[in-house]
């Protein structure tokens, strides 16, 4: 099929039609997207906090909002937990995503089947409704994770109250997280392990390969290219995690000590009126997102040019 | 060599029949490990459920209920009464319009992108990768200085703008693998068959293209109905709350007092995108596989 489409002499009569169809896609992305990124790059060089939000000139400060930034050591604090958090949940939610992926594959219909309603159902959750419910399920008093913990025998969860801690505060957001990223890398995952031909696997069975050889030799290197763009994406939105942690902080934790780079931007802009700390912040978490990712972007844009 | 695998296949098979049976109790094994992590997985799903349908003095009981019977709807009753219906309005117009736009201006930009080889195309697919890692957290302080701007604060179309370009992205990326999969031969055999470049189009492509729209399209919906972040900066009225805000609200006021009704809310919320999405799951998990890889 791809073989026909190179073979498909390129449109050339209509030179034009092509820009024209982008159009829209290009203004709403310009005037959402680029804009604010721009006005935000403008914002962070000034000084904007709430005399400027009543009409004050703001002011031109150059780098020092960014000064402000790296010389405070919550900034680094925060980075940190972030990066932390990000790469613990993403690595277990590959980990285990991959695991169930292989798992569905290894059984009969009947608990593929099930898992796959499970998985689906969890998938489906509205992020808010899934972090209602686990409040609930790790609610102090009448929680049944405490109740289960206290039953097997750990006494001292006798009405826990899990958020005010921030280490099971980001065991609980970590929990939530993972419940809902994996099913995503289990299904991409697992898509991708069907489109491997059978007759790949009998031809080197024939040759002699073991399981183990036919697993590194043909399965690795076909779902390589559905695991890394399935793991950018899930570092990605593990790094900008936010209404988990902005949910679970409103229901009781301590937000100092729990802030993420999200929550920290949102509190620092919305919350203080400091709109052009919270504008190098973000320019800031930006760079960062996109140095994280560049090993990602470089193969992606390697794999496009042989289009 | 296809051939060559499945034709001497049969033979070789039957050989390590008696070798099998420990596999096949392995397999039985991981069966039933499989059915367990389903149950592990759905279980606070049913739990949502549960609660809801529980009585005052069954949910505030140290020892769980875990099946309501005798349960009673009086939880859905006072979720109603309160303002649901109007952030549900709220949340439906706001995802209609973002579906809506979010579907047309993909469509064009994926046609434009697969069907036409023009200069500044490669630089586009990139330019639409890399926006997605744009963190939403990066931006929306300046995204909310942007409406406020607009006077489009506490508005639905602003919020859908902000969907519209949150969505299109990815959208292109996913209709992109779609468009590329319909061979252009079938447009160039209707072509030769007489057909007007644009009666191929209607005849041909759209109908070949349905399922990657409602794939996309229910992408869309499901970010729009279920975006917290961007309408909590956005909307800031409560008669203007969508869903989530509403259920947020709604949950820490009765944090203390009614867990039932906190839960009907929920599967209020969730119900009607569980069964959206169970209809048509299969399609985005392989669009979206199809798109990444064969692009």
């Amino acid at each position: 099929m791809t073989v026909s489409q190179r073979a498909a002499p390129p449109v050339r009569r209509r030179p034009l039609l092509p820009y024209v169809l982008l159009v829209p896609a290009l203004a709403v992305l310009l005037a959402a997207l680029g804009y604010p990124l721009f006005r935000q790059a403008v914002m962070s060089f000034q000084e904007y906090g709430l005399a400027q939000q009543f009409g004050q000139a703001p002011e031109w400060v150059g780098f020092d909002n960014y000064a402000r930034l790296v010389t405070d050591s919550y900034l680094w604090t925060v980075l940190a937990r972030s990066i932390a958090f990000c790469l613990t949940a993403a690595a277990t939610t590959m980990a285990l995503g991959t695991a169930l992926a292989v798992l569905m594959t290894a059984v009969s219909r009947g608990p593929r089947l099930t898992l796959q309603i499970a998985l689906l159902l969890a998938w489906a959750m509205p992020h808010l409704a899934s972090l209602t419910v686990w409040q609930w399920l790790f609610e102090s008093q009448y929680g049944v994770v405490n109740w289960l913990l206290t039953g097997v025998g750990f006494d001292q969860f006798t009405g826990h109250s899990w958020l005010l801690n921030p280490l099971s505060f980001f065991v609980v957001a970590g929990i939530v997280v993972v419940w809902m990223s994996v099913p995503f890398v289990a299904f991409a995952v697992y898509a991708g392990l069907s489109q491997v031909p059978a007759e790949l696997y009998e031809a080197a069975a024939l040759d002699g390969a073991s399981g183990r050889q036919r697993f590194r030799m043909i399965t690795v290197p076909l779902v390589k290219p559905v695991l890394l763009i399935v793991g950018l994406l899930q570092i990605i939105w593990d790094l900008k995690v936010f209404t988990q942690i902005f949910v679970l902080q409103d229901a009781g934790g301590i937000t100092r000590d729990t802030n993420l780079i999200g929550t920290y931007i949102y509190r620092l802009g919305l919350g203080e009126g400091q709109f052009g700390l919270a504008a190098a912040a973000s320019w800031f978490i930006l760079l960062i997102t996109v140095g994280l990712s560049l090993y990602y972007v470089r193969i992606l844009i390697r794999d496009e040019e042989e289009l | 060599m296809t051939a060559v695998a499945t034709a001497t296949l049969p033979e070789r098979r039957t050989p390590p029949r008696p070798a099998r049976s420990p596999s096949r109790r392995r397999r039985r094994l991981l069966g039933v490990l499989t059915v367990v992590i389903a149950a592990i997985w759905a279980f606070p799903v049913y739990w949502m459920v549960n609660s809801s349908l529980l009585p005052y003095n069954r949910i505030r009981n140290p020892d769980p209920t875990f099946f309501p019977l005798g349960g009673t709807v009086g939880a859905y009753g006072r979720v109603l009464e309160g303002n649901f219906l109007s952030s549900m309005r709220i949340s439906m117009m706001v995802t209609l319009i973002t579906v809506g736009a979010a579907l047309l201006f993909a469509f064009l930009a994926a046609l434009a992108l697969s069907r036409f080889r023009f200069r500044g195309r490669k630089s586009f697919v990139v330019t639409v990768l890399i926006i997605q890692m744009i963190p939403a957290e990066g931006l929306f302080i300046s995204q909310f200085k942007l409406l406020e701007g607009w006077k489009l604060l506490n508005s639905v179309l602003g919020l859908s703008l902000l969907y519209i370009a949150a969505v299109v992205p990815f959208t292109i990326w996913m209709l992109r693998g779609f468009v590329a999969g319909v061979p252009r031969d079938l447009e160039e055999a209707a072509l030769v068959d007489g057909c007007s470049r644009t009666q191929a189009f209607f005849r041909i492509t759209l109908p070949l293209l349905a399922p990657g729209l409602v794939a996309s399209g229910v992408y869309a919906f499901l970010q729009a109905w279920n975006e917290f972040t961007l309408a909590l900066v956005v909307m800031t009225r409560p008669e203007n709350m969508t869903l989530p805000l509403w259920l947020r609200t709604f949950t820490d006021a009765n944090r203390v007092s009614d867990w039932a009704g906190i839960m009907a809310g929920s599967v209020l919320i969730a119900v009607p995108v569980m069964v959206f999405f169970l209809l048509v799951q299969h399609r985005m998990a392989s669009g979206l596989v199809s798109g990444a890889v064969k692009g």
